[in-house]
């Protein structure tokens, strides 16, 4: 008996997802642990193995299409075993039905692409010819505009309403990269013009997620920020002597990370969340690590980082984050954190205030370490500084938990020799 | 205007031609004695005798060359099939003969034939007997193909053909022959080339032709209770074919379905498709869908024969695709 395969729920939040490639096609035979397709969903690309053993059937959702949980994806049963019943029966998917013989269904629900996301392939936008041309007359940029024709298609339905779709440039993502753009040399404005149009990206999988995501929490999550300016004197020395006798090279981060993990142990208030019901206090001291990539922005989860050296800290961090940036980390990888540090001192920061990441009560942003005169003793003396803001989750964490752990955190950064002791 | 019957219109127009111009003669099987095989040419033999009413063999290669040979020496023959099927046996006259022989002649001669007969399907007359063969002929260069919807133009386009210097293919429709319709009195005549707009409408455009033309305004109305709005347009002539009125529909729906009898490679409805891409491009919203008879020989069985023919339900299921109602 032939039964449809629908989308499974590849991750802790996923809605829908889209289906990257397949890497079975129709009249191949399936083993149940089969790699079946990849699908994207908004944590990771995500491996798609089958339940079942028989043939595949048929394909209902093409490579390119975008699937809510538990809508019909394929069919497999046993070989030449009829689909239609099956198949016609079947909700609304993202997949072309089955067209009638004699009539032609569009053709790229025959011919899906074999890779890339719909709505763009090598930076072109799926729009009919007829949007294309409205574009063009109007001055609208199909970027911004969401399709909802088959397979994404800008179809001009999508224009109607919002017929001026303004023109957005993307704001770069948590690591700006540096552009030579702004003082270009003087130019005939009138050839300049169409060379500095604004560029715009539609959304992926995980810019939907961080926007989902962090609008939640700025909407949902009364913030609160807390920040402190640490001697890191002791901190910048410690380092400068740990790469100079270590063969690998140990990052302030990384040592930034290990001490929070110290003042989470002293001061485990902080490792919370609030829940409608109760307030959890973790036992776990499982960090999620902010790491930019490409698109945006995920963050890996480093577990039990008080139970882990400096040295093995470092190590997985760099891990994660090839991991990340080559799009390899698991969902597991990126869930189940209990508090957030992100560090844009690396950048020049010196200090920001972080969006927290739900449902963690607390993440500490770090700024760069700067050299300035500070007071020692009667003496003005070449020091260095370090700003710390913790974004507090006001319903779990109060004013003076926040400000405990900072004070915590702040003896470790001043006498930082107790990274190496744990 | 007068109210007839599709039949009664060819018929008029017949009559008016052979009343008007006494080269005008009507040749084919059962014309004559048997009053048309469709009762199409009833009481012309009595009006205008044996001499031009002829009754043939069974003979198509035959009379279909008589007819053209006569057309040539400068007679206006109307030569019935009594379906288009049977022109297959007399397919080499028409290709090779009443197409070529004014090009190949240099102009010295000249074949004002007509063809006629009902043509696509009828009820359960086999397999044999059920294909729509205009897209073999509008292949041709050299031949006129015209296929009327209605009464008015089935006579207008009739005594057009009757007038035309050239061969002239004019396919009728069993199931159209008891269709009843308005026709204007006194000298009607339709151009070629020249499509109708059957039904005005701003969503998507029907394009169809001959009998589809009434199942497109049955699915037409169907799609109006849903809020689309159809634009009906009915080619009437295949050969010429009138870009200008199907590329200002598309232009103001920006959307088309082709629905006619007839396989789907190739044919009328795959010319239209490659018309309206190459001339409006910049016009589609969506790709244009093609609702056509299956991809079989017709099949005997009735319910059968039913499912392969084109019907209302899946053109108003090509127009909620292109219209983006459904994937």
């Amino acid at each position: 008996m032939a039964r449809v395969v629908d989308m499974p729920k590849l991750s802790p939040t996923m809605e829908e997802g889209q289906i990257v490639t397949w890497h079975r096609k129709e009249g191949d035979a399936v083993e149940v642990d089969d790699l079946l397709a990849e699908v994207e969903t908004d944590k990771a690309t995500m491996e798609f193995r089958s339940f079942d053993r028989g043939t595949l059937l048929k394909v209902l959702a093409p490579a390119g299409s975008m699937v809510r949980l538990g809508d019909p994806v394929a069919v497999i049963g046993k070989p030449g075993e009829s689909t239609e019943g099956l198949v016609s029966g079947t909700r609304a998917g993202a997949a072309p039905a089955t067209a009638p013989a004699g009539v032609d269904a569009p053709s790229e629900a025959m011919t899906p692409a074999t890779t890339a996301p719909v709505l763009v392939t090598g930076g072109r936008v799926k729009a009919s010819p007829y949007v294309r041309k409205l574009a063009r007359e109007r001055g609208l940029d199909l970027l911004t505009v969401h399709g909802s024709g088959t397979g994404g298609r800008i179809v001009a339905r999508d224009l109607d309403g919002g017929a001026v779709a303004t023109r957005v440039t993307a704001p770069s993502a948590a690591a700006p990269k540096p552009t030579s753009v702004p003082f270009a040399a003087p130019v005939s404005a009138t050839v300049a013009r169409e060379a500095r149009e604004s560029v715009s990206k539609p959304l992926s999988m995980m810019r939907r997620t961080i926007a989902r995501r962090l609008t939640e929490s700025k909407r949902d999550v009364p913030h609160f920020y807390l920040t402190i300016d640490v001697d890191a004197g002791a901190l910048f020395e410690l380092r400068a002597r740990l790469n100079a006798d270590l063969d690998k090279k140990i990052s302030f981060n990384d040592l930034v990370v290990k001490a929070v993990s110290i003042a989470l142990v002293r001061a485990p208030e902080v490792n919370a969340q609030f829940t409608p019901e109760a307030l959890v206090y973790h036992r776990r001291i499982d960090l999620s690590i902010a790491i930019a990539v490409d698109e945006g922005l995920v963050t890996p989860v480093l577990r039990d980082a008080d139970r882990k050296s400096v040295v093995e800290i470092s190590e997985e961090i760099q891990t994660l984050s090839a991991r990340a940036r080559d799009k390899k980390l698991t969902v597991e990888e990126m869930t189940g954190g209990t508090f957030s540090i992100s560090n844009l001192g690396m950048f020049g920061i010196d200090e920001f205030a972080a969006v927290i990441n739900p449902p963690e009560g607390a993440i500490l942003a770090v700024g760069a370490i700067r050299a300035e005169p500070v007071v020692r003793g009667d003496a003005v003396v070449p020091g260095k500084r370090m700003k710390l803001t913790l974004s507090c989750d006001h319903r779990v964490v109060d004013g003076a938990v926040g400000a405990k752990f900072l004070a915590e955190l702040r003896k470790v950064l001043e006498r930082p020799l107790q990274i190496l002791a744990h | 205007m007068k109210s007839m019957r599709f039949r009664e219109a060819v018929r008029e127009a017949i009559a008016e031609e052979m009343e008007r111009d006494d080269r005008v003669f009507l040749m084919g099987e059962e014309v004559g004695q048997y009053q048309g095989a469709y009762k199409v040419s009833e009481g012309l033999l009595e009006r205008f005798g044996e001499r031009r009413v002829i009754d043939t063999p069974i003979t198509e290669a035959g009379f279909a060359g008589i007819g053209i040979g006569a057309a040539m020496v400068g007679l206006r023959p109307i030569i019935e099939f009594m379906t288009w099927n049977f022109s297959a046996v007399a397919f080499d006259q028409i290709l090779n003969n009443a197409a070529k022989l004014r090009q190949m002649s240099g102009g010295q001669l000249s074949v004002p034939v007509v063809f006629r007969g009902p043509n696509a399907s009828a009820r359960q007359v086999g397999s044999q007997h059920s294909h729509a063969m205009e897209h073999f002929y509008v292949n041709v260069p050299g031949l006129k193909v015209i296929a009327p919807a209605t009464p008015a133009d089935a006579k207008g386009m009739l005594k057009t053909a009757i007038r035309d210097e050239d061969p002239v293919l004019y396919l009728e429709s069993e199931t159209l022959y008891s269709v009843k319709g308005d026709v204007p009195e006194g000298e009607h005549l339709v151009p070629f080339g020249k499509a109708r707009i059957a039904r005005e409408g701003t969503d998507c455009t029907l394009i169809s032709y001959s009998r589809m033309v009434h199942v497109c305004l049955d699915a037409a109305e169907a799609l109006a209770a849903k809020g689309i709005d159809c634009e009906v347009i009915d080619l009437r002539s295949l050969r010429p074919l009138d870009e200008e009125t199907i590329v200002a529909s598309l232009t103001k729906t920006h959307r088309a379905v082709v629905a006619y009898e007839g396989w789907p490679y190739g044919g009328v409805g795959a010319e239209v498709v490659d018309r309206l891409q190459r001339l409006a491009f910049d016009e589609l919203d969506a790709p244009i869908l093609r609702v056509t008879t299956m991809d079989v020989p017709m099949p005997y069985n009735a319910k059968l024969e039913q499912l392969v023919i084109p019907q209302a339900h899946r053109i108003i299921d090509a127009v909620e695709r292109v219209t983006y109602r459904r994937t």
